[in-house]
């Protein structure tokens, strides 16, 4: 190493350094304080709850058991199930609102009488509060007065109401439905914003090529939304994975535990039964996965974009 | 040379085509329509409705009764015979609304005075800082739920709408800081450097050039974090318990007692709950896309 760039810095008759940062310390320092105190602070704190046998069930006695907590996760069949649950439930979802969400954006973009109008609805779903959506798919699965059940009585679909969401499988898929209904407008709105981009004359092109409407969409639309493709995948992979609200609402993680997903585990581990070292660890693996996906994201955000 | 016969087989042809698109169309745009509406149109219908109605089998799906019943109830005061949840709704909505709008001006405050260090101002570690508060966005709230969960126990702030406020700062604050340093990136440095030649400080360029043209970037960066904390459930349904504090979102899940619930007084606090956000949708809808597709992400 090398001492010789500060020492040339010295001979140049300048400030010091920290006058000119004093500006930007003062302006980042209010959000600073708090954000150490609000999250940086808690998640060590977390980290190093996680090495301890923390039951405030027992407050008397605290042991230190290193990485025991992490072992018996990895042991856990019930915690492994709850991430095999989590993974379920992102998969279909996103997949689900990657698949609607291009189709109409592909279809608001055309020109047609209507195409305003619903341009704009297309907000509601997304507006509306997330736990409100959660109550509204409840009362139309309801299993006495369902509108669900309503509607495929009165076309004949079924003879008498069902109590959907006492099956496993299917309160997943109603739960997944519930989300898709919510979230697909985001989708919507990140591809419409990538359709508005491609310059038409490239399409104006094609068609003197003599390439069809299907070529030029496989040639021309769908690489020109890949950075859209990437951060949608991204972005609804990461918040599907931690999803809590809605299936505390809707089945509370039932029926026998068929929709406990990975943060509900954590949080009925930690907070009913009160196991606060071995939900430390656990939060910390779920958030360690959810930050490497959030790493791949700013790459791809960072990353630029090439016409 | 073209045959009349000809000719007017292809304009058969093409008008044939146009019809059929018309009706493709059409009926998309019609399936869509119901997709989007008729979930919370049927929400709507349940607030109106009286029990009898909901309950049958199948139930009305226009009602022959419509009632206004649920919706004054809940904001008569002293009212007896209605479930607690729903004669304390108001109170929620208020701390909802209280809890919102500071957290709203906080985080505008101080996300813009970072963003502006950000974008603008040159020091070490810049890029990997603001990278870092980018990333913390990301992590589920659940790992720093046990470490505040202490902290605010001591600072006796469980239950109160100043520890709300606190908590939804860790959400809205990244994400601000984020959205508004691209914002004031896109003002040119020229402008401002023009002002700082006429003699204004650099934090004098800040109040008087950089904000007044990153208006609308503050807006849609108000609504995001507005309707962020509107949404807020997790927090809430941890560290409040009465309703000094409880917000709309974890009241609303109450209406499911332990014995019956009252289908048209939870579909009524439904839709109270959801007209400020749709409201602010509505009137802000291009603000909102701009900042979705600017940053990314709700909250």
């Amino acid at each position: 190493m090398s001492f010789e760039p500060r020492e040339s810095r010295a001979t140049m008759p300048r400030q010091s350094p920290w006058k000119g940062y004093q500006l930007a310390i003062s302006l980042i320092l209010p959000s600073l304080i708090l954000l150490g105190g609000i999250i940086l602070y808690p998640i060590l704190n977390n980290f190093f709850i996680s090495f301890f046998r923390y039951d405030l069930t027992m407050p008397w006695s605290r042991p230190f058991v290193g990485l025991g907590n992490y072992i018996d996760m990895f042991k856990n069949r019930e915690f492994l199930a709850s991430v095999g649950r989590a993974a379920y439930f992102t998969a279909v979802s996103v997949s689900l609102e990657v698949v609607l969400g291009l189709l109409i954006a592909l279809f608001l973009n055309q020109k047609f009488r209507g195409q305003a109008f619903l341009k704009t609805l297309i907000i509601l779903p997304w507006a509306v509060p997330t736990v409100v959506s959660a109550i509204m798919w409840k009362w139309i699965y309801d299993a006495n007065y369902g509108a669900l059940n309503g509607i495929l009585l009165q076309l004949g679909f079924i003879e008498k109401y069902q109590p959907w969401l006492t099956r496993p499988l299917t309160a997943m898929n109603l739960i997944i439905m519930a989300d898709v209904w919510h979230q697909t407008p985001f989708v919507v709105f990140i591809f419409l914003a990538a359709l508005s981009t491609i310059p038409a004359p490239l399409y104006e092109a094609a068609k003197v090529d003599g390439a069809g409407v299907v070529n030029a969409f496989f040639k021309i639309t769908l690489p020109l939304m890949k950075p859209a493709f990437l951060i949608v995948l991204v972005i609804r992979t990461m918040e599907a994975f931690r999803i809590f609200d809605i299936i505390y609402v809707i089945t509370g993680g039932g029926p026998a535990n068929a929709t406990q997903v990975v943060t509900y585990y954590t949080y009925v581990e930690t907070f009913r039964y009160l196991h606060l070292g071995n939900g430390a660890a656990q939060s910390f693996v779920v958030s360690l996965f959810i930050m490497l996906l959030s790493i791949v994201y700013i790459k791809l955000l960072n990353a630029k974009v090439e016409y | 040379m073209n045959r009349p016969g000809q000719n007017m087989n292809r304009q058969s042809r093409r008008k044939a085509r146009n019809a059929m698109r018309s009706a493709a169309i059409f009926v998309a745009g019609l399936a869509l329509f119901i997709a989007i509406v008729a979930p919370y149109a049927w929400l709507v219908i349940s607030s109106i409705s009286h029990a009898s109605e909901l309950t049958s089998v199948p139930p009305h799906w226009i009602p022959h009764r419509p009632t206004l019943e649920k919706f004054i109830q809940m904001f008569t005061p002293d009212i007896r015979g209605i479930s607690e949840t729903a004669a304390m709704f108001k109170y929620a909505m208020l701390n909802s609304a209280i809890v919102a709008i500071f957290v709203t001006i906080i985080t505008l405050i101080a996300a813009s005075l970072a963003a502006y260090a950000f974008a603008r101002l040159t020091f070490p570690g810049r890029d990997q800082l603001l990278l870092g508060i980018v990333a913390v966005r990301m992590l589920p709230a659940i790992s720093i739920m046990i470490a505040l969960y202490v902290t605010l126990t001591k600072l006796g702030l469980l239950d109160t709408k100043l520890g709300l406020v606190l908590l939804y700062l860790s959400f809205t604050l990244p994400f601000a800081i984020w959205i508004m340093t691209g914002f004031f990136k896109t003002i040119p440095v020229e402008l401002e450097e023009a002002a700082r030649i006429d003699g204004a400080s650099r934090l004098g360029a800040l109040f008087h050039i950089v904000l007044p043209l990153s208006a609308p970037g503050l807006v849609s960066t108000g609504i995001f974090v507005f309707m962020a904390s509107w949404d807020e459930f997790f927090y809430p349904l941890i560290f409040t318990s009465t309703y000094l504090a409880k917000p709309v979102p974890v009241a609303i899940t109450e209406f499911a007692g332990r014995h019956a619930i009252d289908y048209p007084a939870m579909a009524a606090g439904g839709v109270l709950a959801s007209i400020p956000p749709l409201v602010l949708a509505f009137i802000f809808q291009r603000y909102i896309i701009s900042g979705l597709t600017a940053g990314g992400v709700k909250g």
